[in-house]
C-alpha cells in the first residue's frame, strides 16, 4: 500500500511533465528536448520567489507556472519557428532543441551554481496521515491532487474550448488548419506555452517533493519523460498519463524489490522494448507515425 | 621562436591536440551514421564499450596495445549488431530515442558492475596512446569515409538520406546500408573509446553520459555532416574554443564552466539554424552573399 502511494506520487510528476512533451509532439511531431531546461528552470524559479522574495508558496506556484510558460514560447520562438518548412525540420529541430536546451542549462549553472539547493524551512505542509499501515505526507497527497487536477484541466481545455479545437486541429492537419483560417503559429506557440508551464509544474512540484533543486535535476526526468511518451504512444495525452503513473509504480517496486541501483535501467529497459516490440505504445494512433 | 619556446608550448597544447583527434573521431562516428540520415545518440555507449573492454584487456591479459585496439573496435561493432536489427526499423525521433535507452542501460550497467569498480571506475590505466597512434587512426577512419564517398555505397547512403522510399524502390538495400553505417560508426566510436582510455589513464561511467553525446553531436553538426571531414573541422574548432575561453572567461566574469556550456550551445544553435551545412560551407555561404551584393553583370 505505502509503495502504491509513493509510485502513484511518482508517477503523478512523470505523467504532468511527460504530457509537456507529449502535447508538442502531437501538435508539431517534434520533440522539444528543452522541456527539460524549463522543468529545472521554473524549480529554481520558485525557489527564489519564495526563498528570496518571501512570497507564499500558494502565489509562487502560479507564478512559476507563468514564467515556465512564457520560457515555453521563447523556446519555440527561437529554437523551432525558424526551422519550420525545412525538410528535416525533425532532426534539426531536435538538435536546435539540445543546443537550447544547453544554453538554458548554463543559464541556470551560471545564476544558480552547481549545487544542489533547498526550500526554506516550512514552505509546504510536513503533517503525515495514516492510512492502514501506510504513512503519508500531505505533500504527497497535493501534489497527486495538483497534478490530477492539471490534467483534468488540460483534457477540458483540448475537448471544450475554441483554443484547444484549434490545437487539435492544427495537429491534425496544419495546411488544412491554416487554409480554414486558423493562426498556426499563434496555435504552436499556445502549445509550447500549455506544454512549458505543465513541464514548469512538474519540475516545481519535484523541486518540493525531494527538496532538492539543482541544475542537473532536468536530465534524469528528460529521459524518463521519453520512456513515459513512447509507452504511452508518441502523441497521446491518456497514454502519456497512464504510462506516467505505470512507470512511477514500476520504479517504485523496482526499488523495493530488487534494490535501487536498477532504478533508471527499469524505465530505459521499458523503453527499448516499446519501441522494438510495439513502437505505437499502449495507446497510441494504430499506424506508427513515421517521423 | 626559439626550440625551448616551442617545445614548451607543445608541452602545453599537447593534450589539446590529442583531443581534437579524438573529438575529431567520435565526431566521424556520429558523422557515419548520419550520413544516410539516421540520428544514433548511442555513441557514447559504444565509446564505453570499446573503452572498458580496453582496459579489461589491458589489466588482464598481457596482449599488446595493437590488439587491445582492434578487439576494442571489434566489441561495440559486434553489439551494434544486434541493437541495429531491430532498431533500424525506427525512424527519426524514434531511433533518436531508442538509442538514448540504449545509451543510459549501458551507462547504468557499467555503474553497477563491480568488476569495473562500478560508479567510480577504473584508474591507473597504463598510458599507451600517444598522439600518433590518435592521428592515425584519425586518417584511417578519414579514408574509408572517404572512399565511400563517390563510390556505389556513397551514392546508395545519399539516397536513403534524401528520401528512403525513393531509394528503396530504385533497388537499394537500405536496411543493409542503414545497418552497415551503424556498425561502422560503433566501430570508430570503440577506437575512440579505447584510445582515451589509455590517453587519460582512467574509465569511469561518468565520462559516458548523454551530454557526451550532445558533444560529439555539436562537432558533427558544427563542422558540417554533409561533407566527411565537416565533422573534423567542428570537433576542431570546438575543442580550441574552451582554451581560448577560459582565457576569456575570469576576465568578463563568468565561471569557465557554464561559459563553456553557453558558447557551445549558442554555437549550436546559430549553425542550425544559419548555417544548416555547417562550418565547411562557410566559405561558399560568404561567397553567394557577396555575390548577390555585386551589380549583376552586363552580358
Amino acid at each position: 500500500m505505502q509503495q502504491v502511494i509513493n509510485g502513484l506520487f511518482l508517477g503523478s510528476i512523470y505523467a504532468l511533465f511527460a504530457l509537456g512533451y507529449t502535447l508538442v509532439f502531437g501538435v508539431l511531431d517534434i520533440l522539444n528536448l528543452a522541456h527539460q531546461a524549463v522543468f529545472m528552470l521554473c524549480a529554481f524559479t520558485a525557489l527564489v520567489l519564495v526563498g528570496n522574495l518571501h512570497v507564499h508558496m500558494l502565489l509562487a506556484f502560479p507564478l512559476a507556472v507563468l514564467a515556465g510558460g512564457l520560457l515555453g514560447m521563447v523556446v519555440d520562438r527561437v529554437a523551432f519557428r525558424p526551422l519550420r518548412g525545412r525538410s528535416d525540420s525533425n532532426i534539426s529541430g531536435l538538435i536546435s532543441s539540445i543546443a537550447l536546451a544547453t544554453i538554458l542549462e548554463a543559464i541556470g549553472l551560471q545564476v544558480f551554481g552547481p549545487d544542489v539547493e533547498r526550500f526554506p524551512f516550512g514552505t509546504v505542509p510536513d503533517r503525515y496521515l495514516k492510512l492502514g499501515d501506510a504513512v503519508i505526507s500531505e505533500l504527497q497527497l497535493v501534489i497527486i491532487a495538483i497534478a490530477l487536477a492539471m490534467m483534468a484541466a488540460l483534457t477540458f481545455l483540448l475537448k471544450r474550448t475554441r483554443l484547444g479545437r484549434r490545437i487539435r486541429a492544427v495537429a491534425e492537419n496544419p495546411l488544412a488548419a491554416r487554409i480554414l483560417g486558423v493562426n498556426v503559429d499563434g496555435v504552436i506557440a499556445a502549445s509550447f506555452f500549455l506544454s512549458s508551464a505543465l513541464g514548469g509544474a512538474a519540475g516545481l512540484l519535484f523541486g518540493l517533493a525531494f527538496n532538492n533543486v539543482s541544475t542537473d535535476m532536468g536530465r534524469a526526468v528528460e529521459l524518463k519523460g521519453l520512456a513515459v511518451i513512447v509507452l504511452g504512444g508518441m502523441g497521446s495525452m491518456p497514454g502519456a498519463a497512464l504510462a506516467g503513473f505505470a512507470l512511477g509504480l514500476l520504479e517504485v517496486f523496482t526499488v523495493a524489490k530488487l534494490g535501487s541501483s536498477y532504478r533508471d535501467a527499469v524505465a530505459f529497459g521499458v523503453l527499448f522494448l516499446v519501441l522494438v516490440l510495439r513502437p505505437r505504445g499502449l495507446l497510441g494512433p494504430a499506424a506508427l507515425r513515421e517521423a | 621562436m626559439s626550440l625551448e619556446a616551442l617545445n614548451d608550448l607543445w608541452l602545453t597544447y599537447q593534450s589539446t591536440v590529442a583531443f581534437i583527434g579524438l573529438n575529431g573521431l567520435l565526431a566521424l562516428s556520429v558523422y557515419t551514421t548520419l550520413s544516410c540520415g539516421q540520428l544514433s545518440l548511442a555513441q557514447a555507449a559504444f565509446m564505453a564499450l570499446g573503452g572498458y573492454t580496453s582496459a579489461i584487456l589491458t589489466f588482464h591479459t598481457g596482449l599488446p596495445f595493437a590488439v587491445v585496439l582492434a578487439v576494442a573496435t571489434l566489441v561495440p561493432s559486434l553489439v551494434a549488431v544486434p541493437l541495429g536489427l531491430p532498431v533500424l526499423r525506427l525512424k527519426g525521433v524514434f531511433l533518436a530515442i531508442a538509442t538514448i535507452g540504449f545509451g543510459e542501460v549501458v551507462r547504468i550497467f557499467f555503474v553497477n558492475w563491480d568488476f569495473t569498480n562500478g560508479a567510480l571506475g577504473l584508474t591507473a590505466v597504463p598510458q599507451r596512446t600517444t598522439i600518433w597512434m590518435i592521428y592515425l587512426a584519425l586518417a584511417a577512419s578519414l579514408f574509408v569515409l572517404w572512399r565511400i564517398r563517390g563510390s556505389r555505397t556513397g551514392y546508395a547512403l545519399e539516397a536513403i538520406r534524401e528520401d528512403e522510399a525513393a531509394a528503396r524502390t530504385m533497388g537499394i538495400h537500405a536496411a543493409a546500408y542503414k545497418l552497415s553505417m551503424l556498425v561502422l560508426g560503433a566501430a570508430f566510436a570503440g577506437l575512440a573509446g579505447a584510445l582515451e582510455v589509455h590517453y587519460t589513464f582512467m574509465v569511469a561511467p561518468s565520462t559516458y553520459s548523454f551530454s557526451r553525446v550532445v558533444d560529439m553531436l555539436v562537432y558533427a553538426v558544427v563542422g558540417g555532416s554533409f561533407l566527411f571531414y565537416g565533422p573534423l573541422v567542428g570537433a576542431g574548432f570546438l575543442t580550441l574554443l574552451p582554451e581560448v575561453l577560459r582565457e576569456l572567461g575570469p576576465r568578463i566574469g563568468l565561471a569557465p564552466g557554464p561559459l563553456r556550456l553557453f558558447v557551445n550551445g549558442a554555437v549550436l544553435l546559430v549553425v542550425i539554424l544559419f548555417l544548416p551545412r555547417g562550418l565547411v560551407s562557410l566559405p561558399d555561404r560568404i561567397r553567394a552573399w557577396r555575390g548577390e551584393r555585386r551589380p549583376p553583370r552586363a552580358p
